[in-house]
Formats: structure tokens, sequence, C-alpha cells
């Protein structure tokens, strides 16, 4: 069977690109070569930052031929509809139709058509301009004279070249001929930019790949990426270093070369002054290089980098590295000085010394200057939110009332609080945004804030993400609260709340936060009336607005929840127990919703909790058939129209348990109200066997109803059990 | 072309920049001087930005001085001026082999690629002031940026029709790569040595010194606020004069260009002297950017722009 190769040869495609853009190809190729017919046994795709290439082995040559019968009309039908059904199945005359007989239509005309099937040339051949013409890249450009007229080819950069070969492995291949924008496909191709510029024919993968990488091009990128793991990780434990791993930097270094070439780099000790993840995020964001730390180091680095050349150069690499070194330095010399400047006095201190008071700030130290700043600039933080010095403010209020929930002294957490924004005015942070809080701890060590303020400068913004770590240090946790309430609470003020597939706030992040702080730290936290009072602070007075706001976000908050607890392996059905009737949106604290929910959890998982949800599930539909019925119901149970032991063993079984079951809940151990409950099982089951509900007797009956609704109330004080399931 | 050793392009700065001269003469450029008005890149150069607008070929090449008043640092930084030269290519259409010239040109100025790692590195360019936006790549040699490389797709908010290929060279970092200095002030301008030797910090070491105080100390602000708003009204005026009507050429297109780029300057020196709010700064943008794109439709109504009048 013939194998098809293709390569699509373009100017310098964005790394970030290719690894999509060659899946592309091969998902695209697959799905025409399908589509008309053919079969093919594997297919891979390749790529460089040059090119992308696609190897199917096993294409059918032929697509099988299609026969088709086309039902006509009457053979009693009118000329005319005779003539357009022989035109409409390319029939020449009534003698090559054939004649079907049917019961009810009588004898009508049927054409059998063969719709031959296409040889696998021409079949590439049609598919291909559309495949490069409509080629999902995400941003795409026109160029060179052809863009003077509307409609011509569009490509991530200019497409150079394209290789079309089919053939079985025995015989030479042949170029599958199409057109693009004027580019025709052929069998040639260039090597290495500078290596190997000339053309190079050739004919089946095996060839192209040989002779590509004798024209110093390594066209599988996991292979650039081994040998640059490998090679970098050897140069760096030569020279006594280790390399500091970095997968995303390799993924885009790969992509960048074609003849991976490792080399080393230094710069002065100096530098090593600068932070550890300053230097690294320097090097690595601005040169693409790699960092080493000293052989059995964990966090500080050594003075060596790796980098990644896309030639052998002729000294060997030297001028390329002293290059690379000498643009280290330079970049290294800008976060050496925004290291410094950032713990120097700002020009101009008088100007700040307003915001200073508002926010108690001691305007000799670095980091306080930083916040008076933020707040004298007034950055806006959002358009309709107001300026970063109002989010502060607001952030450090709620912190403090925040505090005595959780255990925290007010006056360090609102230090915390305060400086937890400075290092938006710092110079490195505004170099590398991502360093935001991380910088702030350090720059706050450094000016001898109390250990748990500085921690929290850092900490308030975690957790970032479902595995990211949640802070435990009190102070940390008022300040991560008070930051995410703040913002959700903001933008839920204002209307901005994520949509399915926007949430550019971060908002889902943030209630995730607050749930998962609260949920690990053990904290009963009221949101709903915090956010409440919290929504004062944007200005909402109309208090019927601030209630349908709150119940919104709390509504959110709770949706967010339901997703962690299914997580969990709670089932929606539990869930739905519980929340619907003392969920947030009612103003429960998270921890009890979550305990309730765990309980309830529990006790069905045990076999006590699914027999006592059958009864109470029996009790509750023969209550609500007779509620239906407009049966009669006592008031309340009266012990003397009892007539069988069991009801009464039942009743006194009611009051013991819906007892030890309410105070259970007002100490809000919810485990104790479900064992509590789960006691009426017994006493239930026996009920159920030896007596019938609906007694002759109207009293009887009224009495035992009444009954029934006990147990279905007894055990809706902990989650309405008629919305679980089984 | 042989020139004397002290105008090699490792030598001196002005070898360099005659160098490329006769490199993108060679290529059928049309070697234009600056532009003799403040602006913040070569693509402001009118021969740049309104020429990649309309169907008609062009090729030009050029040193434009550029001044960026925020990154001045009172001559006391090595890398970093608020204002250096540019070299800038225009070709249009590109021509396909746009990637070899501009290797072609580093070769010229004696980088020889075996011997140095030069990278195409993914770079989406945008001058939301001009409306502007390609793609192309930072140029990278040994991991330093020294030319930005563009092809246009859209100038003045217009799609380019055709395309053109834009480059720019960074001519002090270039320079310094090739002369292998660490301190831009210490380049050798002229090639000559001891008592003739001028260096870029004899040129202008002093101006970047008085004009940081400048930018950042002394200009009037309250004087460049009215600049602004004078050019902006200058610009649209200008463009309202011009304006014959539906099908009729457009009469003075280039002077209400200019005042677009004196209201851009004047916001850049605003900026620096940060007395525009960071939602302000939005705003000006958008502001400049609109006088701009006027400008560039205009253009279109004019020969240069590829504008044929109607019979009358």
């Amino acid at each position: 069977m013939p194998d098809l190769l293709l390569e699509l040869r373009s100017e310098e495609i964005p790394a970030r690109m290719q690894r999509k853009a060659a899946g592309d190809l091969r998902k695209l190729v697959t799905d025409a070569l399908v589509e008309a017919g053919l079969t093919y046994e594997g297919a891979q795709e390749y790529w460089t930052p040059r090119r992308l290439a696609l190897d199917i082995r096993g294409v059918s040559a032929r697509s099988r031929d299609v026969r088709e019968e086309v039902k006509g009309p009457s053979t009693k039908a009118p000329e005319a509809a005779i003539q357009g059904f022989l035109r409409k199945a390319g029939l020449s005359s009534v003698a090559e139709a054939h004649v079907h007989s049917d019961p009810k239509k009588g004898d009508f005309f049927v054409a059998h058509t063969v719709k031959p099937g296409r040889g696998a040339e021409e079949i590439i051949a049609s598919a291909m301009p559309g495949i490069i013409r409509d080629f999902p890249w995400p941003k795409s450009m026109r160029w060179g004279g052809a863009s003077a007229k509307p409609g011509s080819l569009r490509w991530v950069r200019p497409l150079q070249s394209i290789i079309c070969t089919f053939g079985p492995e025995t015989e030479e291949p042949v170029v599958v001929d199409f057109e693009v924008s004027g580019i025709r496909s052929g069998n040639k191709t260039v090597g290495h930019r500078f290596h190997a510029p000339e053309e190079i024919t050739v004919k089946r993968f095996e060839d192209y790949a040989a002779k590509l990488e004798a024209a110093k091009v390594v066209l599988d990128a996991e292979r650039r990426k081994e040998i640059i793991r490998t090679d970098a990780a050897n140069l760096a434990f030569a020279n006594g270093t280790e390399l500091v791993a970095d997968e995303a930097l390799l993924e885009e270094v790969s992509g960048l070369v074609e003849w991976p070439v490792v080399l080393l780099g230094a710069f002065e000790e100096d530098f090593l002054q600068i932070p550890a993840e300053v230097i690294r995020l320097t090097i690595r964001a601005n040169q693409k290089c790699f960092v080493t730390r000293p052989a059995g180091a964990s966090d500080t680095l050594a003075p060596r980098f790796v980098l990644t050349s896309n030639i052998e150069a002729k000294d060997g690499g030297e001028e390329i590295a002293r290059g690379n070194g000498k643009v280290v330095r330079a970049r290294l010399s800008d976060a050496l000085y925004f290291w410094k400047t950032d713990q120097a006095d700002l020009p101009d201190l008088a100007q700040l010394e307003a915001s200073a008071e508002k926010f108690k700030l001691d305007l000799q130290k670095p980091l306080d200057q930083r916040m008076a700043r933020l707040d004298h600039l007034n950055v806006t933080f959002h358009a309709k939110l107001g300026t970063q010095g109002e989010r502060v403010s607001r952030i450090m209020r709620l912190a403090r009332e925040l505090a005595p929930l959780v255990g925290a002294d007010p006056d360090l957490t609102e230090r915390a609080a305060v400086l937890a924004k400075a290092d938006l005015q710092t110079e490195v942070v505004g170099e590398f945004p991502e360093l935001q809080g991380a910088m702030g701890r350090k720059y706050a060590a450094l000016q001898g804030e109390q250990a748990s303020v500085a921690q929290a400068v850092e900490d308030h913004y975690k957790p970032q993400g479902p595995s990211d770590r949640v802070p435990s240090d009190p102070v940390s946790i008022a300040v991560a609260l008070a930051d995410k309430l703040d913002t959700l609470v903001g933008f839920w003020a204002i209307d901005e709340k994520p949509t399915g597939s926007k949430d550019p706030y971060a908002l889902r992040r943030a209630a995730l936060g607050v749930l998962r702080i609260a949920i690990e730290n053990n904290i009963d936290l009221p949101l709903n009336g915090l956010i409440e009072e919290h929504l004062e602070k944007f200005g909402l007075t109309d208090i019927a607005n601030r209630n349908s706001v709150a119940s919104s976000l709390s509504r959110f908050l709770e949706e967010r929840l339901e997703v962690v607890l299914r997580d969990r392996g709670v089932a929606a059905d539990r869930l739905a127990a519980v929340l619907d009737l003392t969920g947030l949106v009612q103003g429960h604290p998270v921890l009890r919703v979550v305990r309730r929910v765990q309980a309830l959890h529990e006790l069905l998982n045990a076999e006590v909790g699914t027999n006592l949800l059958a009864g109470t599930k029996r009790a509750a539909n023969i209550l609500a058939a007779e509620e239906k019925k407009g049966t009669a119901i006592a008031e309340a149970v009266d012990p003397s129209l009892f007539r069988d032991e069991t009801e009464g063993k039942l009743f006194e079984a009611m009051n013991r348990s819906e007892r030890e079951a309410a105070q259970a809940i007002q100490a809000e151990d919810f485990s104790l109200a479900m064992r509590a409950l789960s006691t009426l099982r017994e006493p239930v089951d026996s009920f159920f066997e030896r007596v019938l509900v609906n007694d002759e007797d109207a009293a009887v009956r009224a009495n035992r109803l009444a009954l029934l609704a006990r147990i279905r109330a007894a055990t809706g004080a902990v989650a309405d059990f008629s919305k679980i399931a089984g | 072309m042989s020139r004397p050793a002290h105008l090699d392009p490792t030598r001196s700065f002005q070898g360099l920049i005659l160098t490329l001269h006769d490199f993108w003469a060679a290529q059928g450029c049309a070697i234009l001087q600056p532009y003799d008005m403040e602006v913040g890149a070569g693509t402001f150069h009118p021969a740049t930005t309104l020429r990649a607008l309309g169907p008609k070929p062009w090729r030009a090449a050029y040193v434009q001085p550029s001044r960026r008043p925020k990154d001045g640092r009172y001559g006391e930084n090595p890398n970093r001026l608020q204002h250096y030269y540019q070299y800038q290519v225009i070709l249009k259409p590109n021509p396909s082999n746009l990637q070899e010239l501009y290797l072609g040109s580093l070769a010229a100025i004696g980088i020889d690629p075996l011997l140095h790692d030069i990278r195409f590195v993914e770079d989406d360019w945008e001058s939301p002031t001009l409306g502007a936006w390609g793609l192309g790549w930072e140029c990278w040699c040994d991991g330093m940026e020294v030319s930005q490389f563009t092809y246009f797709q859209q100038v003045c908010g217009i799609e380019c029709a055709p395309v053109s290929g834009e480059l720019t060279y960074g001519l002090e970092r270039l320079a310094m790569y090739v002369q292998n200095v660490d301190n831009v002030y210490d380049l050798n301008f002229n090639g000559g040595e001891g008592d003739e030797k001028v260096s870029y910090g004899d040129v202008f070491l002093q101006a970047e010194q008085e004009y940081s105080r400048h930018n950042f100390e002394y200009a009037d602000t309250a004087i460049l606020f009215r600049h602004f708003e004078d050019a902006e009204k200058e610009c649209r005026a200008l463009l309202a004069s011009g304006t014959r009507g539906e099908g009729q050429r457009h009469l003075v297109v280039l002077p209400a260009y200019d005042q677009a780029i004196k209201a851009s300057h004047a916001f850049n020196l605003l900026d620096a002297r940060g007395v525009i709010s960071v939602t302000e700064r939005q705003s000006y943008i958008l502001r400049v950017r609109n006088l701009a794109k006027a400008c560039g439709e205009a253009f279109l109504l004019t020969d240069a722009g590829g504008f044929v009048a109607q019979a009358a």
C-alpha cells in the first residue's frame, strides 16, 4: 500500500503554535482521506520552526466504486417527468433505466448508477488546497504581491514550498500535483537555514528524514527536546552545577531550533544577590535560557546558564556564548537595579504624606512608600470599582473584621492587608507581574515586618488553583479571605459575573479559594451575612438590592461548593437534600453546610441509613398521597388512639430521637444528629411491618398519619430526604 | 564595495550606516533622509506609515532619529537612550526572499551566520497610536534583539494591499555588538583613533543628560497639553480643508499627518512627565490613532496613495 509524505515549509513558525498545527494537519488530512473513501494504516506528524510534516502509511490506492439506485417516476408518467429523471440520473435513454415493480405504485423506473472510485492521488490533490487555505492558525497573515488582491492565501508566516509525494514502498513515489496561491507541490525542500540552504530532492518519508538529518535538521521535536535535555544536563554537570529543569521552556526552545547545540554561558557572582526567582525569570523570559544551581543546592543559583543555539558554530560556540552572556549581564544589571531601587527611598516623599496617613504608613520604610504611591497615583483597579487605594482600604477594613473570626491578631492583620498590594508599585513586579506577592514578602521581611505579616503579603493570593496550597497562618487567612471576598462582592455589585466560558477576573478561582480556606482551616464563615455587609462598602445602600445581590453571589459560591463536594464523592442528590433548605443562600455558614453534607453522606453510606431513608420515604409518600386526597391528619399524635405496640414504641423513640437530634443540631454536631435519627430505623421498620396506616377507623388513621408526619419532620430537620434518590 | 578601513561597519557607527545604505540602495531602495520631526520610531516617517497604504510599489531605506522621552536615563545607563537611531527599510510589496535579503544585510555589516546564532523569534508587532499591526519576528543575534521584521497587515486602521515588509534595525545595539563595546557612549562614531576619534558619548552624552532633565523635570506640561490640543485641532482642520468631496483628490494630507506626529510626541512627553493617569492614557492613544486613521484614509485619495480621479 502506498505512503503519503507531506511537508509545508514556511518562514519561522512561532514555537507555541507548532505542535498543535502539526496535529491539526494530521487530523485534517486523514479526515479528508477517510471522507473520500480511502483508508490508511497510520499517520505521524512532525514539526520544526520552519516546517510541518506528515507521514501517512498504508493509504489505499483507490476509493471503492459506489453503487446507487435512484428511484424514478412511474413508467406511465408524462414524458417530461421521465426526461427530467433521465437527466438527473445521467442516463441517455430509457433503455438504460431498469423497471422495478411495487404492489402499490406499479411499475416505475430505477437508474442503477455507479460512481467509480477515485485514485488516491486525485483525492489528495483536490483536498490539499482547501486544507491549506482554511488552516486553523490562531493568527494568520497575507504577504507579497498576491496580497494586493482580496482573498489571497493566509498562513502563519509566508508559506515557501510544499512537498507531496505518494507511492508504494517498492516504487519511486510520484509527486501529487496541486497548487495553492502560486505555490506548486513538488518533491523539494531545503535543509538548515545556514548549514544547508541548498535544495534537497526527496522521495519517501525515510529518505526525507534522513536527508534532513544530513542537512542538519532534526525533524522530530521530541528528539530535539531529548538532545537539549541530555546535553544541557551533562554540560551543567561537567561544570559542577545542576540544571534547573523547566519543561515549558524546553518545549519552547525545541521549537526555536532545527539543529540544537547546547552551550554554557556565565555571569558575575555579584548578580546572585538578586533573588533566585528573579534571576531565573529574567534569563528565561528574555533569553530563553536555563539556569543552573550549585550541585545539591535547592534555592540558590550558580552564575552559569545554559543556552541552546541553532548552529554548530565555526569557533565551537565561543562567540555565541560570549554574546549571550553579554545580554544576560545587561538584563541582570536591570534586574539588580530594580531590586535595589525597590529597597531605596522614592523621590518626593512629601507628596505621599496624605496617603501615608490614610493607611497609617511609615514613610521611612520602602514598602510603605510604595503603598502610599499606589494610593497617591490613583491607579485604577477597575473603571467601575475605583482605585487600588480604595480597594486596599476596603480589604483592610474587612480583614480587620474577619480577624476575630479566624483567630488572628487584628492589628497585624490590618498591617498585612495594608502592605498586601504595595509590591504592585515595585520595579521587579512591574517587570515580572507573576512575582506579585512573592516580592512583597521579601521586601516586607527586609524592612523588618513581623513574620506572619510578611507571609500574608505573599499568601493572601493563595490558593491560586485547585492544587495550590491553602494559607494556614491566621493573619494570612484573614487577608486572603478579605481580598477574595472584596473581589467577588465588588464584581457582583457592578454585575460583572462570569459567564459560561468567560471569567476574566478569575472569580471562580476566588470563590473556590474562599471555600477551601474556610473548609481546610475549619472556619465557620457566615458568608451571606459578610457579603451583605461588605456590599455597603460599594455604595449599595438599598437593602432589597443588597439582599438580591448577596443571594446571587451566595448561590454562585454554593455552586462552587457543590463542585468541591462532588469532587469528594458526594452524590448530587445528597447535596440537594442539604443545600436546598440549609445552604449558603439561606445564610448557613460554610463549614456547617459541609458538616451537614458529610454527616448525611456517612449516614447514607451505612445500612442503617439506607433503611431509615426507605422508611422515611415510605412515610413521606403515604403522607403525600393522603394529603392529595384530602384525608384528615391529626394535628398531634394521641397515644390513646394507638392500637399496636409498635405505634407506642415508635412514638417513644421519636420523642427521644427528636430531642437528641435537636440538641445535636444546636451544638452543630451533625453526625450525632444523624446517629440520633438512625435509632428510628428499627421502630419505623416494625411499625410498617405490623401496622396498616389506612385503618378503617378514621381517628386511628388520622393519628397514624400524624405519626408519619412526625417522622418526616424529624428527619427534615437534618436534611430533605425526599430529594434523595433510591 | 570597498571603503576606507575606518569606515568598516565594525569600526565606526557611521560606517555601519553607510554599509546599510549601500546594501539597500543595491536592492533598489530610495535612500531617504530622516524625517524632520520628532517621532517615536522610524515607522512614523510618512515614507513608511503613509506609503504602506494603497497599491503603488515602494522601496525606501533611511535612518530615523527616534525619541522615547520615557527612556531617558540622564546618560547613566549604558543601554538606554531617549534619543536613538533606527535604520528603517520598507519594501512594498515584500519580495519573497526578504528574509534572505535581511540576512545578506547582516553579512554585509560583518555578522557571519555560521559564527553567530541568528534567530527569528515570534513577535506580533502593534502600534496602538498608528492603528497598525503586523506579524513577524524579533531577529536575534546571539540572544540579542538586533532588528524587528514585520509584514504589515494594517496601517492607520486600513488593510495593507499589498503587504509591505518592514525592517527596523536598532543601530546603537547593532553597533555595540559589532564593535564589541558594553557602553553605548563608548561607541566609535567616526572610526578615528586617538585624537581623531569621535565617540557616541562625544556626540550625544550631553544631549541625553539635558533631554532627560527636560523630559522628566522641566517640560512645561500646560504648554504640552495645549500643543496636543492645537495639533489635534489643526490636523482635523487641514484634513477638512483639503477634502474636495466624493471621488475627488485630497489636497493636504502630508501637512495634516505632521500634526498627528506632533500630537503623538506631545503625548509621549506628557507621559514621561507622569501627568497622564492610566485611564487617560488610553484615551490619548485613541485620539492620536483617530488622527492617524483620518490621515491614512485621506492619503488613499492622493496620487501617492494610488488615487485615480474620476472623469468629470
